[in-house]
């Protein structure tokens, strides 16, 4: 498949909004239990609720050039019975209206905020599982029909809203940098793991199509010869992301080693020397490993009908 | 129930696009608006198809048969299109399972595209809008036309009647037999799609001899010997009967 960067923005984006808020919340779970540090409403949880609708809505932005009409974006909340982008369009606003409410009630120091919050985590989860679901529904899209897609959209948007929160933490949050940075390792190398996996998997995949499926005829020697025409054509364009495989290893190693070890290293080193800068690096690089994880994810994924586009002539 | 659908014959397809230009033809000039193009007599042609016309080399030379592959939208009787749709523009019609984008919903994020094995999902990249093969659904109806033209503008264009419109629910129609005749068959059976339109196989047409019947068996003449021979003045049989 070609990747497509409002979808990588909108999935990366909303992810770091989602664990920036599941982190917000743990921690006035945690203030509650005499577990954490009790943080100031304004400060702390307004604006880290702010922080965190800011990334939603970035994403949803970016959504937006996903689509060819966007004015007509409003239809789509259609069809939430048979179609999981339908429920992801319904549920990202709510979790977004949950964050606002959550955020305003602190910032106005309203109380009773542990309700709507949870309501948010609620939401929160099922948007994680809507946008997966988006992708490990396709059944013949054989690289993404697997839980493990769903869970590493999960585990992936957990690590860096922590380590986001981690860094946030150290700027305006006292006494937790620690149990956000520790979250943050354990969702890393959680995701990590999960992540690998689906790398093994997907290496050992074997297509259920073939050109003798494709086209209907029994014989180990099938070969295009013409596509129906000589420019190219939405098929040509939308489902190959380019020509060779070298850039797609280079972006699995570059996805890799920038989501995971080295935001790792600067985690635990940030923590050690409470050092922001370092937390804020290791966000910033393990955003960008996670835009190369999301360009992989897309380019590894190959498209049967991509069997009726071989040959030009 | 209906279930309208094409068969297409590649024992007889000759791979001669006359189904891809007048199924354009008769699509660009529909009330839905213009199957866009860009660069057509330029570099880089591109544009908006319901149909394409594949050829495909079977075996290697010198023992090749050349398979032309018309393929358009299949309309699956469980399209994986329809369902992801968040709009529900992207529908299935319960009257005749003629799989449609109502264009006026359509938000154009090419999700049913993904959603389709057979790639046969067009974007109009003027429009924005998804474009697929309608059956002819503006023509198969019309009552204005004659009954014999109401078909999809490809099969009534193909010259070697390689196409046929029917429907395949109906035991008895045309389709129905040459499915269940010629050994018809569906695209990739292996995602569970039930593809409506159909493809009948390559036929070699053989004749088959055996040794013992180029010479008879009970010739006569090796049974017998040879006949004796009559002479050279003997009357022969014009001799009786000419005059």
């Amino acid at each position: 498949m070609r990747p497509a960067f409002s979808v990588i923005l909108l999935t990366t984006l909303i992810g770091v909004g989602q664990g920036l808020f599941l982190a917000l919340y743990a921690a006035e779970l945690g203030a509650m239990f005499d577990l954490l540090p009790v943080q100031d409403g304004r400060r702390f949880f307004a604006a880290g609720d702010a922080l965190a609708l800011a990334f939603l809505t970035a994403g949803l932005l970016a959504s937006f050039f996903h689509l060819g009409r966007p004015e007509r974006a409003w239809r789509s909340a259609a069809m939430w019975r048979t179609s999981w982008l339908s429920r992801e369009v319904i549920v990202l606003p709510a979790f977004m209206a949950a964050v606002f409410g959550h955020g305003v009630s602190h910032y106005f120091g309203l109380g009773g905020t542990l309700m709507p919050g949870a309501l948010g985590v609620l939401l929160c989860l099922v948007l994680f599982v809507c946008t997966g679901m988006i992708y490990a529904c396709l059944k013949f899209l054989q690289e993404w029909a697997t839980p493990l897609t769903v869970v590493n959209y999960i585990l992936l948007g957990c690590a860096s809203g922590f380590t986001f929160a981690t860094a946030f933490a150290a700027a305006a949050g006292p006494g937790l940098t620690e149990t956000f940075g520790r979250c943050a390792v354990a969702f890393t190398l959680a995701a990590l793991c999960t992540r690998v996996a689906s790398l093994v998997r997907n290496a050992r995949i074997k297509p259920r199509s073939s050109l003798q499926t494709a086209i209907g005829v029994k014989h180990p020697r099938i070969a295009q010869k013409a596509e129906g025409f000589m420019g190219g054509s939405f098929n040509t364009r939308e489902f190959f992301y380019g020509k060779e495989a070298s850039p797609l290893r280079a972006v699995k190693w570059g996805f890799l080693v920038l989501t995971f070890p080295v935001p790792l290293a600067l985690l635990l080193a940030g923590m050690v020397i409470a050092a922001a800068p370092l937390l804020a690096a290791a966000f910033a690089i393990q955003y960008l490993g996670l835009i190369a994880e999301r360009w992989f994810f897309f380019a590894q994924a190959s498209h049967p009908q991509n069997l009726y586009y071989q040959a030009i002539s | 129930m209906t279930q309208l659908a094409l068969v297409i014959d590649l024992n007889v397809c000759v791979g001669c696009h006359a189904c891809v230009t007048s199924c354009k033809e008769w699509n660009t000039s529909g009330e839905a608006g213009c199957l866009s193009d860009d660069n057509p007599y330029d570099r880089d042609p591109t544009g908006t198809f319901l149909n394409r016309v594949q050829t495909f080399e079977v075996g290697e030379y010198p023992n090749t048969q050349t398979v032309h592959f018309p393929k358009s939208c299949l309309h699956c009787e469980d399209p994986p299109c329809v369902p992801v749709c968040p709009t529900g523009a992207s529908y299935k019609r319960a009257e005749d399972g003629i799989v449609l984008v109502d264009y006026d919903k359509c938000i154009g994020c090419k999700y049913c595209a993904w959603a389709c094995p057979y790639g046969v999902r067009e974007m109009d990249e003027h429009q924005k809008v998804m474009k697929k093969c309608t059956l002819c659904v503006d023509r198969v109806y019309d009552g204005n036309l004659p009954e014999a033209q109401r078909k999809p503008a490809c099969v009534l264009a193909c010259p070697t009647s390689a196409r046929l419109y029917g429907d395949i629910h109906d035991p008895e129609s045309a389709v129905s037999k040459a499915i269940r005749d010629n050994g018809g068959y569906q695209l990739m059976p292996e995602w569970g799609t039930q593809p409506a339109n159909h493809y009948l196989p390559r036929r070699k047409t053989e004749i088959r001899i055996h040794r013992d019947e180029l010479q008879r068996a009970d010739n006569p003449l090796k049974i017998d010997g040879l006949l004796p021979k009559p002479g050279v003045k003997a009357p022969a049989l014009d001799d009786v009967t000419s005059w």
